[in-house]
């Protein structure tokens, strides 16, 4: 029987559809809940170490010394720490970060890239805490044996820095690597076709070509040095100190979170809550870097359209 | 243009009309490979100074392939392979003792697609001199260069801006610029308009014929009425049965066009394939 109303293009309820969208919308929604949690309870806990009677917001902006448990809660020793050990990091992982992706992208044949990536892989895949060891109990004493017992301390900034650098080679390495290889080949054949060897093609057209990609590269290197945690804690040394000298300890802001949060404080004091203050500042710290880096790298994806 | 096609020399034989030329580059039974994969094959012709040489012919014939192996271009492929010799002023530039780099500055190169560099106009022209150690006066030959190229006064007013802010026909008349700027004695041409509008195409082709004058050049164009236009030689490449590329007909170009020796190369300029 013919009914009037059945159009043979009637929409048809697809249950199990329906239900998939559903779920996948739902795990959506639970991970941006997730990230918007964890930043209220970072602001909630900082609230409340910045409501204690002892802290001011100046005194912990600009003071010059961190000693929660007599009353000083400066955090320019904590960052001082952080950017010092961040910068050891950058100027070893950047510059070998570099020569590696030129290597790869402009020189290395298809057989030793085959190699030389996955070892990167592997590299990049050493949990952090096994680099913390290693600068303990090699960067340090060789630093030691090279500069002196007396001039370099058993913890010390640079051996951390150093060891950091080497832990985030492979991240700036491979980012560095597609940054290069994405200036388009036509420039390379007009700088070769002008008569240019490899190396004048690589960084006079080629590296200045990439730049965006490369700063790109660097911001998000530095966001990871920041926020890089075992192995501060373990070769940089847990006591606050504002120094500028490389070889002396000095406790960085995830060096100091680490410690305070593994110890024994007691809940709702204000070294438990300073933490939470701290823990802010790096996040607004890396969150800043890496949303400059995709600004930028958004911007040089569309250079060469 | 017509006055070209006026003075139609009197032999139709390529060979005789070469004896009164000399030849600046002579590729001898050359042969490229790309793995194992044989793009052209036994390919012998010369090529008169001054004049231009057009090679045309089908899609995937070699002629692209053999022209990038003049100045060694094909060396960035890594799979490609060559035999034969392929004479330059005499010498044979596939020595193992002849450096790349060196060749590429005699024999200077124009792409399909304009490539300008990412830098300013002024730097575009500069840069090839500058690696090359150029110590003269930088401006002026930044000046001559672009006259040369039939862009200096367009582009006299804003030297500093972006070479990529400029139309792909001014762009590809930079590309050009820049060739010229290193001073090369041949400049290979791949299909140099093919990209542009037909009035950018035009004043590619007028800017050819300048050239001429003081460079050789040698251009590969799929677009026959051009390679009539601009060339005083034509080499005419087909494809065989396994897809390589081998050289047809080499005359020339008005008696390759108005009559040609092989049926293959008549097919081919009537537009019955390709």
């Amino acid at each position: 029987m013919k009914s009037i109303q059945t159009h043979p293009f009637n929409k048809k309820l697809r249950i199990r559809e329906a239900f998939i969208e559903g779920a996948l919308f739902l795990f959506a929604l639970l991970s941006i809940a997730i990230t918007v949690s964890i930043v209220v309870i970072l602001l909630r806990e900082s609230l409340l170490f910045f409501e204690s009677d002892e802290v001011t917001l100046s005194g912990f902006l600009f003071g010059t010394k961190w000693q929660p448990m007599i009353g000083y809660f400066g955090v320019l020793p904590l960052l001082n720490a952080t950017l010092m050990t961040s910068l050891i990091a950058m100027i070893v992982a950047l510059p070998l970060g570099l020569a590696v992706g030129i290597y790869l992208s402009e020189y290395a044949d298809e057989k030793f890239k085959s190699v030389v990536k996955p070892v990167l892989e592997v590299l990049a895949g050493i949990p952090s805490i096994v680099y913390g060891y290693f600068a303990l109990t090699f960067m340090t004493p060789l630093l030691r044996s090279i500069f002196g017992d007396d001039v370099v301390q058993m913890y010390n900034m640079m051996s951390a820095g150093i060891v950091m650098g080497i832990l985030i080679l492979p991240l700036v390495a491979t980012m560095a690597e597609d940054a290069i290889a994405a200036v388009p080949v036509e420039l390379r054949l007009a700088s070769y076709a002008l008569g240019a060897t490899t190396l004048e093609t690589s960084i006079k057209v080629v590296v200045p070509a990439a730049l965006s990609g490369l700063s790109a590269t660097f911001l998000l290197g530095l966001s990871r040095a920041i926020g890089e945690t075992m192995i501060v804690a373990l070769a940089a040394g847990a006591g606050p100190k504002m120094t500028f000298n490389f070889f002396e300890g000095a406790e960085t802001i995830t060096g100091y979170i680490v410690r305070i949060s593994g110890g024994d404080v007691s809940y709702n004091s204000v070294d438990y809550t300073s933490i939470f203050a701290l823990g802010l500042m790096l996040f607004f710290m890396t969150f800043t870097l890496n949303m400059i880096s995709r600004e930028i790298s958004a911007r040089y994806q569309t250079e060469y359209e | 243009m017509t006055d070209i096609l006026q003075k139609i020399p009197e032999t139709d034989n390529v060979d005789q009309a070469m004896t009164d030329e000399k030849k600046i580059i002579s590729v001898d039974d050359v042969t490229i490979h790309y793995g194992a994969f044989k793009a052209v094959q036994n390919v012998s012709l010369d090529i008169a100074q001054n004049k231009v040489t057009a090679f045309i012919g089908p899609s995937g014939c070699g002629k692209s392939t053999v022209l990038r192996s003049i100045n060694r271009m094909n060396d960035l492929i890594p799979s490609a392979s060559i035999t034969g010799k392929i004479l330059f002023d005499g010498h044979d530039m596939y020595e193992s003792s002849v450096d790349p780099v060196l060749v590429r500055r005699e024999i200077g190169m124009v792409f399909q697609k304009p490539n300008p560099f990412p830098k300013s106009i002024y730097e575009n022209i500069a840069w090839g001199a500058r690696i090359h150690g150029f110590k003269g006066d930088m401006d002026e030959l930044v000046e001559t260069s672009l006259r040369q190229a039939a862009l200096w006064d367009e582009v006299k007013d804003k030297l500093k801006q972006s070479g990529l802010s400029l139309s792909g026909g001014q762009q590809q008349r930079l590309c050009i610029a820049r060739t010229i700027a290193v001073e090369p004695k041949i400049i290979l041409m791949d299909e140099p308009a093919s990209a542009l509008d037909p009035i950018a195409t035009g004043r590619i082709e007028e800017l050819i014929l300048e050239l001429k004058e003081n460079y050789t050049i040698i251009i590969v164009t799929h677009n026959m009425g051009q390679a009539s236009r601009v060339s005083d030689y034509t080499a005419f490449f087909m494809v065989d049965e396994n897809r390589s590329g081998y050289l047809q007909e080499f005359n020339i170009t008005e008696h390759l066009f108005l009559n040609p020796k092989h049926r293959k190369t008549e097919e081919y300029i009537s537009g019955k394939f390709g």
